[in-house]
């Protein structure tokens, strides 16, 4: 009882002592975490508030370019030539030239990122996996600008060394390059998304009798497939936005072809041609780049959006 | 040890096996028959080497770098030694099937599944495939709940039925002999009861070597029961006798409850 008594007292005393201290810590702390929160809500909002003025940008620089030409004829003509004296404004031969180039791309980059990372995943020793990884890093690292000049001054000699009558600006060197460039993305991601395929999986593929092969392809790849498919998706957004490989290895000429044996031009090369041009401000060659830039973000808004549903569509539960 | 009835035959048997996790000397000298066409149970606490034991039936540790076997896993009626360098694991594995402590159903439909070990071992045809992936899934109790769904995935089965696709997932390809990992430790009271009659009921075709955490279900499913200790075979016998009258008073500690 007395002992009782005498805790109690003991801990009323400790909260009398200490109870001015505690409500100005508090009080220290509700700042802080208040402080804390401003900062992150201030770092989040600055990615939204920048993709917003860039769409802004767009819309409103497209907008005057479309009081000049009609949505129907960008959309519908096949000849894009607005720094002539008799300006053409269809978006088509650029389309083509980006959609070429970013096909031949992901020809490259698709299959050769699974293998590499259904090898990396499955079938690498561990010491194995530490050497290739960096170099796959390196490769993901290097400035586009770099492979651009590959592609022009290395591949393009190689490739008409085979085909004596392919010219030395083309879509398919731009392309393939081009593909190298993106094979770290896709593979990186995909073998992150097979590594968490859980082992218990694995196990039962081997129980089944399956060879090591059997189980990387039939097993562990359908279950991450949800992944695998947003490594590629996020590799096509990639290969559409890509500037410098093109600009400097497929020739700057718009063309109406998807032949990626000729030169072409894409939507983002033409961009750099237009913005590193002496083009005056207002002119509606000018606020073309923005329709141009308008159309590119829409494509790649696309590709987000579809790979978004695929990921939810394929999601595995384990 | 080696008490082995002598009126069954043998459908495999360990000889002075042991194994290491790297240095970890984790099971020693078993010496463990496993009889044709009946259930045999491997008790004991966690980390006597239940597990280790079956899962050395299959050379599930293989997979994983550091292991190392001694002694031989003898498979008859060929007397294979399982563990030989020479053969072949998945050779192995094609005449062993094994059913894990969690339902591990791959990423397909039901129907593959099934097929899946059929496929893998080349079989294309389609009315084949049909009829074997039709008598597995009747084998495992399961057919009239996905008869008419058999392309559904895979993962939308409840816990319980995924298990017991697992089961005809193994039947499909006529194993000779079947590992049961804990097959009931991750399901309700109602899906256990149906694999514990499932397994009672394909001790007629295959011969079953089950691991459980539960006495109960090893009394009640196993015709042989193995009670294992810190890596060691403590007692082997007829289920009956091992828990009416164990022969060793560690068994019988363990099973009545006073330790483990």
């Amino acid at each position: 009882m007395s002992a009782s008594h005498t805790l109690s007292q003991g801990i009323e005393s400790m909260d009398v002592t200490t109870v001015s201290d505690r409500l100005s810590r508090k009080v220290v702390r509700n700042l802080k975490e208040r402080a804390i929160e401003a900062v992150l809500f201030a770092a989040a909002s600055i990615s939204v508030l920048t993709t917003l003025g860039i769409i802004w940008v767009l819309v409103s620089e497209s907008y005057h370019f479309f009081e000049h030409v009609p949505i129907w004829t960008f959309l519908t003509d096949t000849m894009w030539t607005p720094l002539f004296s008799e300006p053409r404004y269809g978006i088509l031969p650029l389309l083509m030239g980006t959609l070429t180039t970013s096909l031949v791309a992901l020809s490259v980059a698709i299959p050769l990122g699974t293998i590499i990372a259904i090898y990396l995943s499955e079938f690498a020793s561990p010491r194995v996996r530490e050497v290739v990884k960096p170099f796959l890093e390196l490769l993901g690292g290097v400035p586009t600008i770099v492979y651009g000049y590959f592609a022009l001054t290395v591949v393009s000699p190689v490739l008409q060394y085979f085909f004596p009558l392919l010219p030395g600006f083309s879509m398919l060197a731009a392309g393939l390059v081009m593909g190298v460039a993106i094979v770290p993305y896709i593979s990186s991601l995909s073998e992150d998304a097979m590594r968490a395929v859980p082992m218990s999986l694995r196990e039962g593929a081997y129980a089944m009798g399956s060879t090591r092969f059997q189980t990387a392809v039939r097993v562990v790849l359908p279950a991450a497939i949800s992944g695998v498919l947003s490594a590629y998706i996020l590799g096509i957004s990639r290969a559409v936005g890509e500037t410098m490989i093109v600009a400097v290895a497929a020739g700057m000429q718009p063309n109406f072809t998807m032949n990626p044996a000729e030169p072409a031009q894409t939507i983002s090369a033409y961009i750099v041609q237009v913005a590193m041009g002496d083009l005056p401000h207002g002119s509606i060659g000018y606020q073309s780049i923005f329709a141009a830039g308008l159309s590119l973000m829409l494509m790649t808004l696309f590709f987000n959006i579809l790979g978004h549903i695929i990921r939810r569509r394929y999601r595995e539960a384990y | 040890m080696t008490t082995t009835n002598p009126t069954l035959p043998t459908k495999a048997e360990t000889r002075d096996f042991s194994f290491y996790y790297g240095a970890f000397h984790a099971l020693k000298s078993i010496n463990l028959p496993v009889v044709e066409k009946r259930v045999t149970a491997l008790i004991g606490p966690s980390g006597c080497g239940k597990s280790t034991l079956l899962r050395s039936f299959n050379r599930m540790h293989d997979l994983y770098p550091g292991n190392r076997y001694q002694g031989s896993i003898v498979l008859h009626p060929d007397n294979t030694n399982i563990l030989d360098p020479k053969v072949d694991p998945i050779e192995v594995r094609m005449r062993i099937g094994m059913v894990f402590q969690k339902p591990n159903p791959f990423p397909k439909s039901i129907y593959e599944n099934v097929a899946y070990g059929l496929k893998v071992r080349g079989e294309s045809s389609r009315s084949v495939l049909d009829d074997k992936v039709e008598n597995a899934l009747r084998g495992a109790s399961l057919w009239n709940e996905v008869k008419d769904r058999l392309h559904a995935p895979a993962t939308a089965l409840s816990g319980g039925q995924q298990q017991r696709l697992c089961i005809a997932r193994c039947l499909a390809t006529d194993p000779e002999l079947l590992l049961f990992d804990e097959p009931t430790s991750a399901l309700d009271p109602i899906a256990t009861a149906n694999i514990e009659e499932l397994v009672t009921e394909l001790r007629e075709r295959v011969t079953i070597l089950i691991v459980t955490h539960n006495m109960q279900q090893a009394a009640r499913v196993s015709d042989y029961t193995a009670y294992m200790y810190l890596g060691e075979l403590v007692e082997y016998g007829v289920t009956d006798d091992v828990f009416m009258r164990p022969k060793k008073k560690a068994t019988e500690d363990y099973i009545t409850g006073r330790f483990g």
